[in-house]
């Protein structure tokens, strides 16, 4: 079966004063039906580009320059704009990382909801508020039946968060783009959520590109990872084998700096520092031919400098990854 | 709570009350309060770092900002220094305020935008009359570099900043007066990974240089664990454990901590187990009017009618390790050693 959603060599580019600069440079990968891809990298990396790129919402100033970006079989890239507006209402939708954007401020959430469930399954007025109240209750709000009536200043984020997925989840799209779904809300109710995402691919085989900085999220809930870096894929593969067996030295870095939670256990490193990353992702324009992690790399050497970024090299059926020194840096061994 | 009163200690919050008006109950009805915070009583030493964490609602920014002295509180202590300075007024509470700085969870909307980074640490300096205007350029240049940021950064605006060096701005302007005590709200939960390591690790550099108190609030366990020498476990306005760090962390008491692990466990089989059996359901309940028993009542697996109509305490059940809850001794905990 041909996949949900299949991206090949995309490359969005900024016109800036200086010209254009890239922003995402070369990026390919597919989602099958009913798996999840997670796309991780730090701040700045292209996460939510991508994602807007796939959705044809890129702010002004930033263009598609090359690749294909296939949707069930349909060339995204090419719709017209009455073809995006269906595309977007019954194929695919995003839950964005900042709510407020994406909820009309002058209609309640129920309303919101409500018109989707009009739209995508022709129910009488009564029955989508019936049916925004138990979305509202999927995704635990409080007092689901009287926050229906609510506007979306009245709710705190976590809770417009949560409108968001509800509203996702009332479009029951072949395509769920979740940008950071639940970094704005508490460990508890990141848990429902994950559950709740889990759920519902069980139920409709739904495909799931999941945004994400957090480890623990993709190793529960995605199937294949993408790591990004400066706009770039540099590791690609299934998630338990790039957790297990991280190779590149960005991907290996990103996992040592999280405070694991340790259990029924004294632990004795609480007074050692964090592993850190030294410095920061290099800002649009500032990012040369070469590796863009060469200057924050432990590894980095002359192999490197003298040459341009790496290639993103299959290693076997599971994992891809763009290093020159891949092969000398195994799996395991840290720097 | 019973460490003892001693020049170690730097805060003594007693019996914290903040309660917030909420309406009425019905047309005639007695007026309704939020009670955001109920009754917290707390310790923090000199040099360490005391964690607060619990759901979203549950009481920790009202406490840290009440502690503060930035919001108006109902009632209660807060013994700063050997003062209890919750009857501090006017000046003189203008004055105390350099000696306990907050830092916020979004560095962009602490910062005003329009202007200089050197600008905005030197703020509290000149509001306070903290040394000459020579004297203060240096201590600017002193806490850029101090916080990891180049001298030229001085110049710049915040949004020429990205997040993670916002964030050091913000921590630099919380140390410019030399406070005793930095509270840390969600101070690093916007970052991603890797910032929020540099982050964590800046701050226990500057705690060990500086000798800095903590009050470090978030909802990541694990951050918690790493960064925490004691944890107080929130819920609906109550602190409901309270424990050293590594006490809570190898023995977590109340059914609720349970929870908080259970939804932050590592992945695999026995998270699955964890979560199955002990992450709380349904609606957190209202702080509106809370009912008199237990306030984790409607979502406790291990409830009795008692619960119902007694308000369980903070008990000492082991050395300096508090927990409200009746049955505590009755319930056994889950087995996070098997992990
Ligand atoms: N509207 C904009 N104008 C100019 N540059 C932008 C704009 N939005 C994003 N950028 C830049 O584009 C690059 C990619 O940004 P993107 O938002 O995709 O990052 P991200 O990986 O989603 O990060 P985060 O984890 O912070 O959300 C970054 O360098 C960012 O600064
Ligand atoms: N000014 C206010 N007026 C009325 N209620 C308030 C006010 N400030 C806070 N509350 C309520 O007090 C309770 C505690 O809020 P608080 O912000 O302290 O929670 P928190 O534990 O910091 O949560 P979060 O993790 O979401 O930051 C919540 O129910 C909140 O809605
Ligand atoms: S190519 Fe070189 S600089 Fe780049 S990640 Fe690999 S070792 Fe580091
Ligand atoms: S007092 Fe009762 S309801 Fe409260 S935590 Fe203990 S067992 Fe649960
Ligand atoms: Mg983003
Ligand atoms: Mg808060």
């Amino acid at each position: 079966m041909p996949p949900v959603l299949s991206v090949k060599d995309l490359s969005v580019s900024m016109n800036g004063t200086k010209g254009m600069v890239p922003v995402l440079e070369h990026l390919s990968f597919d989602v099958a039906q009913g798996k999840t891809m997670a796309l991780v990298g730090e701040s700045g990396c292209g996460k939510s580009m991508t994602a807007l790129a796939i959705m044809q919402l890129l702010p002004e100033d930033f263009r598609v320059t090359s690749g294909s970006i296939l949707l069930d079989g349909v060339e995204v890239l090419s719709a017209s704009p009455k073809e995006l507006r269906s595309l977007r209402g019954n194929k695919m939708s995003m839950i964005f990382q900042e709510p407020m954007t994406a909820l009309n401020p002058l209609y309640t959430v129920g309303n919101q909801i409500g018109e989707v469930l009009r739209q995508r399954r022709g129910l009488s007025r009564r029955d989508a508020h019936a049916q925004a109240i138990q979305f509202l209750k999927a995704v635990q709000i409080p007092a689901a039946d009287k926050r229906v009536d609510a506007y979306p200043h009245q709710l705190s984020g976590g809770m417009r968060q949560r409108v968001m997925i509800a509203m996702a989840l009332a479009c029951k799209p072949k395509l769920l783009i979740a940008d950071e779904p639940t970094t704005a809300l508490d460990v508890t109710v990141q848990a429902q959520i994950f559950d709740l995402l889990s759920e519902l691919q069980d139920d409709t085989d739904t495909a799931i590109v999941l945004i994400t900085h957090d480890l623990g999220a993709v190793a529960e809930l995605a199937d294949d990872v993408a790591v990004l870096y400066a706009g770039r894929c540099i590791e690609q593969g299934a998630a338990d084998e790039i957790i297990a067996h991280a190779r590149h030295p960005y991907t290996r870095g990103l996992m040592a700096c999280v405070p694991h939670l340790q259990l029924g256990r004294a632990i004795d490193h609480l007074a050692a520092a964090l592993d850190e990353i030294p410095g920061m992702v290099p800002p649009l324009g500032a990012r040369g031919p070469d590796c863009a992690f060469l200057p924050r790399c432990a590894f980095a050497s002359e192999i490197c400098r003298a040459q341009p970024q790496p290639p993103l090299d299959r290693i076997n059926a599971g994992a891809a990854v763009s290093c020159w020194r891949h092969q000398e840096i195994a799996p395991g061994a840290m720097a | 709570m019973n460490i003892s009163a001693s020049a170690d200690v730097l805060l003594d919050v007693n019996d914290l009350v903040v309660h917030f008006p909420a309406g009425r109950r019905g047309m005639f009805g007695p007026p309704s309060k939020v009670h955001a915070v109920d009754g917290v009583s707390f310790r923090v030493r000199r040099g360490t770092t005391f964690g607060i964490v619990g759901e979203s609602g549950s009481g920790k920014s009202t406490t840290a900002q009440a502690v503060m002295r930035l919001i108006p509180m109902t009632s209660g202590q807060i013994v700063f220094g050997g003062e209890n300075i919750a009857e501090f007024r006017g000046e003189k509470l203008r004055l105390a305020r350099s000696r306990f700085q907050i830092v916020f969870q979004d560095p962009f909307s602490a910062l005003d935008p329009r202007r200089r980074a050197g600008d905005l640490i030197r703020e509290p300096l000149d509001l306070l009359g903290i040394g000459s205007p020579r004297e203060r350029e240096v201590r600017v240049r002193q806490l850029l570099e101090e916080v990891g940021l180049p001298p030229q950064a001085a110049n710049l605006f915040p949004h020429q900043f990205s997040g993670g060096q916002r964030q050091r701005l913000c921590i630099a302007r919380a140390m410019a007066p030399e406070p005793d005590l930095i509270v840390c709200d969600e101070a690093v939960s916007a970052l991603d990974v890797a910032i929020q390591a540099q982050i964590l690790n800046l701050l226990k550099k500057l705690q060990r240089e500086r000798g800095l108190t903590y009050i470090f609030i978030s909802h990541d366990l694990g951050v918690i664990q790493h960064f925490c020498d004691e944890i107080a476990v929130m819920y609906l306005g109550r602190i409901v454990e309270q424990a050293p760090a590594q006490a809570f962390f190898s023995a977590p008491s109340h059914p609720y901590s349970w929870s908080l692990i259970s939804a932050a466990a590592p992945p695999g089989p026995l998270r699955v187990r964890l979560k199955k059996d002990y992450l709380v359901k349904g609606d957190p309940p209202s702080p509106v009017d809370p009912l008199p028993g237990c306030r984790f009542v409607q979502r406790c697996p291990f409830a009795i009618a008692r619960c119902r109509d007694e308000l369980p305490v903070l008990n000492i059940q082991a050395d300096e390790h508090f927990v409200a809850c009746h049955r505590t001794g009755e319930i056994n905990p889950p087995d996070f050693a098997s992990l």
